[in-house]
């Protein structure tokens, strides 16, 4: 049973409760038919409760290709464990493109603010155009940290990383939070030339002072670093606790020694899923809600070869110009029918990409919600 | 304007299948080039606005706080004036057309954006995006035409009622916004028969606009007077406060009704404009759907502002040619698309405001007359295209 004063209490909650909820509903109603929010981003975008965003505060050049942005997150962000990624939705020439990218500071900074190191890939959208554009001051969108690739609570007596490019970056993030509590701590890194290596000086200065021991391996001359090789580098090898990031390669190899060993649960990977889509022509086109699959030509529009295989469609004009067709699609390529415009969606881009489908066509295997 | 089937000289007579088509990719070129320079400068462009429009709004609502001082308050219905009409036409209209829908900022996103208007955004997009520009000037199957309410075609049937028309069509402007919601729920239709009332889907949509009339209401007639209330008090007079704010909202909405209406009457009702008949859409190719917009819409001339102020929708030929694309582009496609019509000798429809208003006006009354000739029979020289309707080829 409830005490007279705590009914009270809860009473007094409930009324002010009430009342905040009467008076923000009021502010509603004075910026109807746009939220509040709308009106605070024209002011200061880092306090939109709703659309999380960061102000790139500095931007330092790591190596040749290979730029370090440091972020102030605004409202709303959580702090991120070492070894995970955040989601950057970066407007590269006014469209907004989503990838993923590892948090490479330490934990816990005083300052709230966080880094982020970005690799340019080849052919990359998105890290060519931050590693040319970014500048202080700039906004990007993003999204909470995720991933499961972290040291546990309690460090490993013996820890290992073998990681190869930007494969450090999440490494570094670790090592810069956790490096005091970890005794015996071993990289094993590759990179094509010691110019190319990531935080290269910081890596080797650790070295130096003792507090790890680095193995750099120049792939440019020496070739890409073989498991075998890997064992009679660190012979104690199963008996460490090992996170490995780098090309899926690599990681492949790495997983069927680890498995072979029997020492597989002692092998954490992370991989970084570089999804390149090529344009072809049709595809299996799948709604995810209904199950509902359909061999579509590249001729046929997402629309058609929905409805022909009994999937319910939104539709309307059939010619591209109403826009009440649109549906999201969560992986996959298609192809504008009118243009030839060729549009993608991969696993970092959420569930985000809208479709007309009623004006697009297959390309490739297309995944949809709905 | 005449139902293009039934006109003594047809303006497409001289045209074939062929020249149809080759339009159509002449005006797929043009589409083209568009969409290769498409980017930043449309993202920056959209931004820019919505914040101007937003600075403008802030700055008229916080000068109407103090309506009861004249100046404060002529400034601020100026200001909140021109909001509005920014909100409506440059921004609302054509985010919801989907033109920014490329930046993927779900913030600026046709599916997501709601505007300041009786009008719910989906019923509108309903309405307008799709059977407006679909059926572009098609007799019974464009219900812009008229609107529902009025007779704009001389194939049209007069009625003595027609003879009230002028008065409607003010009456209209002068409360466009639930005219628009009116005309999105098609009232007139949905409302004569106990069936077609009681229709979930009719109730649903009802609802819809009643929620969204209601808190149009309540913002500018009810919240922001309320706001006024506590400077009016130190002034001497919250009353007086109340209604400053009450009538500068009320005349605020007043012109940019006005002024929507007249813009939108200048797109398809001056002299010049073609309309279509019924049967003449089916099997439409996209050539052939092209040269519709082409033939059914009509442009306003004047400045840069003008342009901006009317959304753009000044150029509403090229509008209808390319309902998606961001709408500041018009101006520069324009000389492209004039070039194409001179090239296939097709009448393009253009002129000053004044002029363009006083044209639809001046159909407006003569149509509310019955027509001094009889109707013209239909002319079998057309002849007529596939005989089962499909949807337009895309």
């Amino acid at each position: 049973m409830t005490s007279p004063a705590r009914t009270r209490r809860l009473g007094h909650v409930a009324v002010t409760r009430t009342l905040r909820d009467g008076a923000w509903r009021v502010v509603e109603l004075i910026t109807t038919p746009v939220v509040p929010a709308d009106y605070l981003d024209v002011i200061a975008p880092l306090r939109n409760p709703t659309v999380l965003r960061a102000r790139i505060e500095a931007v330092r050049r790591e190596t040749a290709n290979a730029v370090t942005l440091e972020l102030r997150p605004g409202r709303n962000w959580q702090p991120h464990q070492p070894g995970q990624y955040v989601r950057l939705g970066v407007d590269v020439d006014g469209v907004r493109l989503w990838r993923a990218y590892s948090v490479s500071s330490a934990a816990g900074r005083k300052d709230g603010r966080f880094t982020v190191t970005v690799n340019a890939v080849k052919d990359g959208v998105v890290s060519g155009y931050l590693l040319k554009h970014a500048r202080r001051g700039m906004i990007v969108t993003l999204d909470l940290p995720a991933g499961d690739f972290v040291l546990p609570a309690s460090p490993p007596p013996k820890a290992l990383f073998v990681t190869a490019g930007s494969g450090i970056t999440p490494v570094m993030g670790m090592l810069r939070s956790t490096l005091p509590s970890l005794q015996d701590v071993i990289v094993v890194h590759s990179a094509r030339t010691p110019s190319d290596v990531v935080f290269g000086a910081e890596l080797r200065s650790l070295a130096e002072a003792g507090r790890i021991r680095l193995i750099e391996r120049h792939t440019g001359a020496d070739g890409r670093l073989k498991p075998d090789e890997l064992a009679s580098l660190v012979p104690d090898l199963f008996e460490r606790e090992t996170w490995a990031c780098g090309p899926g390669e690599m990681l492949d190899d790495l997983t069927s020694h680890w498995t072979d060993a029997g020492a597989a649960d002692r092998l954490h990977v992370e991989r970084f899923r570089p999804t390149v889509l090529v344009a072809g022509d049709g595809g299996t086109v799948t709604f995810e809600r209904t199950g509902t699959t359909a061999e579509a030509t590249g001729g046929t529009t997402i629309l058609d070869a929905g409805e022909a295989a009994g999937q319910l469609m939104p539709s309307g004009c059939r010619m591209g110009i109403c826009y009440k067709c649109v549906l999201p699609m969560r992986e996959g390529i298609v192809r504008d029918v009118r243009d030839g415009t060729i549009t993608t969606a991969t696993e970092v881009d959420g569930d985000k990409v809208l479709i007309q489908t009623c004006i697009s066509a297959a390309a490739g295997p297309c995944r949809f919600d709905a | 304007m005449t139902t293009l089937q039934r006109k003594e000289v047809n303006p497409i007579a001289h045209l074939t299948p062929e020249d149809i088509e080759q339009i159509g990719r002449e005006l797929d070129a043009i589409r083209d080039e568009v969409l290769a320079v498409r980017g930043e400068k449309d993202a920056k462009y959209i931004r820019r606005m919505i914040t101007i429009q937003r600075r403008v709004e802030l700055g008229s609502r916080a000068l109407l706080l103090f309506s009861l001082f004249p100046p404060a308050w002529i400034l601020g219905t100026a200001g909140l004036s021109i909001s509005k009409i920014l909100e409506n036409m440059e921004i609302g209209h054509n985010i919801l057309h989907g033109q920014y829908d490329f930046m993927r900022d779900p913030k600026i996103h046709s599916t997501t954006w709601e505007w300041d208007s009786a009008s719910p955004a989906e019923q509108w997009k309903h309405s307008h995006n799709e059977l407006h520009h679909k059926y572009t000037n098609v007799v019974g199957r464009d219900n812009d035409l008229g609107y529902g309410i009025m007779r704009v075609d001389e194939q049209q049937k007069w009625v003595p009622a027609h003879l009230g028309q002028p008065l409607y069509n003010f009456i209209n402007a002068c409360f466009f916004e639930y005219g628009i919601a009116a005309y999105d729920l098609e009232l007139g239709r949905n409302l004569k028969t106990k069936k077609r009332r009681s229709n979930p889907a009719f109730r649903a949509n009802l609802r819809a606009v009643g929620r969204k009339i209601r808190r149009q209401v309540l913002k500018d007639y009810v919240v922001h007077p309320a706001l006024a209330i506590p400077v009016g008090f130190l002034m001497g007079n919250p009353l007086g406060a109340f209604l400053g704010t009450f009538a500068a909202n009320a005349v605020a909405s007043l012109v940019r009704n006005l002024w929507s209406h007249s813009v939108i009457m200048c797109g398809h009702f001056p002299k010049g404009v073609e309309t279509f008949e019924r049967t003449s859409i089916t099997g439409e190719t996209r050539g052939e759907w092209y040269l519709r917009q082409m033939l059914g819409s009509a442009n306003i001339s004047g400045s840069k502002l003008m342009h901006v102020m009317t959304g753009n929708l000044s150029h509403q030929i090229e509008h209808h040619l390319f309902p998606d694309l961001p709408a500041s582009r018009y101006a520069e496609i324009a000389p492209k698309v004039r070039a194409l019509f001179e090239k296939y000798e097709l009448n393009y429809v253009s002129g000053p405001l004044v002029v363009q208003v006083a044209s639809a006006w001046a159909k407006v009354f003569r149509l509310a007359l019955p027509n001094r000739k009889p109707a013209k029979a239909i002319d079998h020289s057309i002849p007529p295209r596939h005989p089962a309707e499909q949807p337009a080829a895309v």
